[in-house]
């Protein structure tokens, strides 16, 4: 496992970075949270650890934070995470049943990532996308007009990973306003 | 670098003809400018390739053509939106396909791309004029006046707009007690949410004593369905950082901080722009305008907590700690970021403070209410057709909002409520429709301003079920610090659970009543105090909804889904089979190619899978 210890030290060498660019100013711990989630995918104990080590913080203070934070999470993560808004617009619009189909269809039941690593759904905040409600995200891809009817072919998607850029309006074409909202 | 005003002059005057251009006035540029909208909406449907084949095409084509990236327009909906000057010509759900039809027909013809012109869906007309169309007619855009107008990530259009000679109009020529009476003259209240008159809130942070004060910037924006200020961020990041040059200048203070989402990461992207702009041309920094007045703006990221909508718990937050609220007093004015005085304001708010001092406070007062100055955003969302940003004079009715901006209810559905103010807010009826939207007006209704949330609900909205999925919220959100906030909501979380599964009882109406009651007096701030009104205006306007889920177990909207049936259509079902496959329960029976399948209603989980799984549409919720 050599390769995953360079890897490793690889992240902590960026970690350090992070740090030295915000660790100086006051009150940029979020921040530097937020970079260090970004790094490693999530905030294991140990990263956690290294932070408030290098701010001279007690651990304790940063734990506390990391779990006040609905942006952070502390256990690893799918391959790709998907999001479902769960902002009123896209409540009103079925979200809650897109969610409910994803988590029948991955068999998720107490945690929020397939048994594969694949996927880890979650219900998000307001994506700010109303517009196109019901949304849901996949890493930085944008899915908007979502339906429940969708969710098998998303996952189809995801898992054959033909996904490029240009995908995410193709998606889910033009059929709303004509249908009624799915979910009820 | 700008010294002084003659430096700000320059710029607007070399800029001005491709402002004047879009707004088609005399002086304009020659040639055409094509607009392509990078809101959050538009860029989510991939406008960034439609803007990337128009510039390719452009360039490739020898076109006498520019194109510019804007924000947001407000009419989320119909995008990507591209609008082409001169002639405003806006362009609707445009595709990267229709980039050559444009180039070739438009830009190269001179004529327009009938097919994708907006269509008014009461007369089918086609619209060719962005202010033609009726989404934009009742509008009155002052905190959104530069949102799809100007590229946001360049500095010198925000000053060819006017933009910072209200900065430097008031650091040459008025004092600090000017400024603050300004903004109190101008009526404005916070936008934020409780609508506190900002220019009290001004004054007593210039009152406060102390040789270091903070000017911070709101920019959480937590409740659901609000984008408002994530739009004003995205389109106009510069009116924020002028108004709150203008606000240290008026309160004492050299430092500023925007508390922005972390979630929105165009928004942060912009204002790390657009404060490095900002100081490269002297404008942050240092000797701003060759006074000795210094001024400088940084970031500091939320992570995602409703509760930072507080400004106790903001301040907190933006100091790197959780975001906790404590008991006011002492309140932000007095001791705020790390225990100094601190004046915080929304985004919005901030957005309408350039104007009021270029324009003058009584321009900014003639607009709106008595009580309620000004004019307001909101994000319009929800069942609705015309979803979108806008913004109206105070005073405007929900009616105009929701029926003549909003185009009405789609697919020919009943309105049932309009919901403002989101998790602190509550649901209008439809026979308070004609009511003028103002601060006290909708507190009356028992509902609220808010941030400006504005979602519509039809007929197939159950009440219960919002009150429901606004209590979950709160809940969730909650801070934990004080019990009745904490233990409170959860209580009356579980009787609606109760309720929308079918087993309420009457009683239970009364509870919820009492504890709404308790919660509101007994809560620490804002979000306890405020959480139990989705549940209070349900149940004052829609009773009998809730006594139809107790007494008849029946959800009339269909979507407490305990309360349905799921029923195949026999018309429709073509026996293929594939619901009997997806049903976990066994609950459905038929022969494959036979006789039209059926669901047993006893076996029956309401899972909907089988709803989901039918190809044609034959099963449905009774």
């Amino acid at each position: 496992m050599a390769g995953g210890e360079k890897e490793l030290d690889e992240k902590y060498r960026q970690l350090d970075e992070i740090i030295e660019r915000y660790g100086q100013q006051e009150g940029q711990l979020i921040r530097i949270l937020k970079e260090a989630q970004d790094i490693f995918g999530y905030l294991p104990e140990e990263v956690q650890t290294y932070i408030a080590g290098k701010l001279d913080l007690p651990v304790s203070e940063v734990n506390g934070v990391v779990t006040f934070y609905t942006l952070f999470h502390t256990e690893p993560r799918g391959k790709y995470g998907i999001n479902v808004c769960l902002g009123t617009a896209c409540y009103v619009q079925g979200a809650r049943g897109i969610l409910d189909e994803f988590r029948r269809q991955l068999d998720l039941h107490g945690g929020d990532t397939s048994a594969d690593g694949l996927f880890t759904v979650k219900s998000t905040r307001c994506v700010g996308a109303c517009g196109l409600a019901p949304v849901l995200t996949v890493e930085d891809e944008v899915y908007g007009k979502f339906r429940r009817q969708d969710v098998a072919r998303l996952l189809r998607k995801y898992r054959r990973r033909e996904v490029t850029a240009g995908d995410q309006r193709a998606e889910r074409p033009d059929r709303y306003p004509e249908e009624t909202a799915p979910g009820h | 670098m700008i010294n002084g005003l003659n430096d700000l002059i320059d710029i607007r005057k070399k800029r001005l003809p491709d402002i004047n251009a879009r707004r088609e006035k005399p002086g304009a540029a020659p040639g055409w400018q094509v607009l392509v909208c990078t809101g959050t909406g538009c860029t989510s449907s991939a406008s960034h390739q439609v803007r990337e084949e128009l510039a390719r095409q452009v360039q490739l084509k020898k076109v006498q053509a520019r194109v510019f990236r804007t924000g947001c327009f407000g009419f989320c909906k119909m995008g990507p939106l591209v609008v082409i000057y001169p002639g405003q010509t806006l362009y609707c759900l445009v595709k990267k396909e229709d980039v050559a039809e444009i180039v070739e027909k438009h830009l190269l013809e001179g004529q327009v791309v009938e097919r994708l012109l907006y269509e008014e869906p009461a007369s089918g007309e086609r619209k060719r004029r962005l202010s033609d169309i009726r989404f934009f007619r009742a509008q009155h855009r002052v905190a959104l006046r530069n949102c799809g107008l100007i590229n946001p990530e360049d500095i010198t259009e925000y000053i060819a707009c006017e933009g910072y000679f209200a900065l430097a109009d008031v650091l040459l020529n008025w004092t600090p007690v000017q400024v603050v009476d300004a903004i109190k003259r101008s009526g404005l209240r916070g936008r934020g949410g409780a609508g506190f008159p900002t220019g009290r809130k001004w004054e007593l942070a210039a009152a406060a004593e102390g040789p270091v004060k903070y000017v911070v910037c709101n920019a959480d924006e937590g409740d659901p369905g609000a984008f408002m200020d994530r739009s004003i961020l995205e389109g106009d990041p510069h009116s924020v950082l002028e108004a709150m040059a203008i606000a240290g200048y008026a309160i004492g203070a050299r430092e500023g901080y925007i508390y922005v989402r972390a979630e929105y990461p165009i928004a942060v992207d912009r204002l790390e722009r657009a404060i490095a702009q900002a100081r490269q041309y002297g404008l942050l920094g240092r000797r701003i305008f060759n006074t000795n007045f210094d001024f400088d703006i940084d970031l500091r990221l939320g992570a995602g907590a409703f509760v930072c909508g507080e400004e106790t718990a903001l301040l907190r937050s933006a100091a790197g700690e959780r975001g906790e609220p404590r008991p006011r007093p002492p309140y932000p004015a007095q001791c705020g970021l790390w225990g100094k005085p601190t004046l915080l304001n929304n985004v919005e708010t901030y957005a309408n403070v350039p104007v009021i001092i270029r324009e003058g406070p009584a321009w900014f007062a003639s607009l709106g209410t008595e009580n309620s100055r000004g004019t307001k955003v909101f994000s319009l969302a929800g069942k609705v057709l015309n979803t979108g940003l806008i913004e109206v004079p105070m005073g405007t009715t929900l009616r105009t909002v929701v029926f003549d901006i909003g185009g009405g209810i789609p697919e020919g559905r009943q309105f049932k409520a309009v919901q403002t103010g989101g998790p602190s807010g509550g649901c209008i009826p439809e026979r308070y429709l004609d009511t003028p939207i103002d601060y006290e007006s909708l507190k009356q209704l028992g509902s609220m301003m808010g941030s400006g949330g504005m979602i519509v609900l039809d007929e197939t909205d159950c009440v219960v079920d919002i009150a429901k999925f606004y209590l979950q919220f709160s809940q969730d959100e909650s801070c934990g610090q004080c019990t009745p906030c904490r233990v409170g909501t959860r209580r009356m979380l579980e009787i609606l659970e109760r309720i929308t599964q079918g087993k309420g009882e009457m009683e239970d109406l009364n509870e919820l009543e009492e504890l709404s009651r308790e919660v509101m007096d007994a809560s620490l701030c804002g979000l306890g105090q405020t959480a139990p009104n989705p549940v209070l205006s349900t149940l004052k306007y829609f009773r009998d909804e809730y006594e139809a889920h107790i007494r008849d177990k029946r959800c009339p909207a269909g979507v407490c889904r305990a309360l349905l049936d799921y029923v195949i259509d026999e018309e429709k079902c073509v026996a293929c089979g594939l619901c009997a496959r997806e049903c976990v329960a066994k609950a459905i029976m038929g022969e494959k190619k036979g006789k039209p399948y059926f669901i047993d209603r006893q076996k029956c989980l309401k899972c909907g899978a089988c709803l989901a799984r039918c190809p044609k549409g034959a099963i449905y919720t009774a």
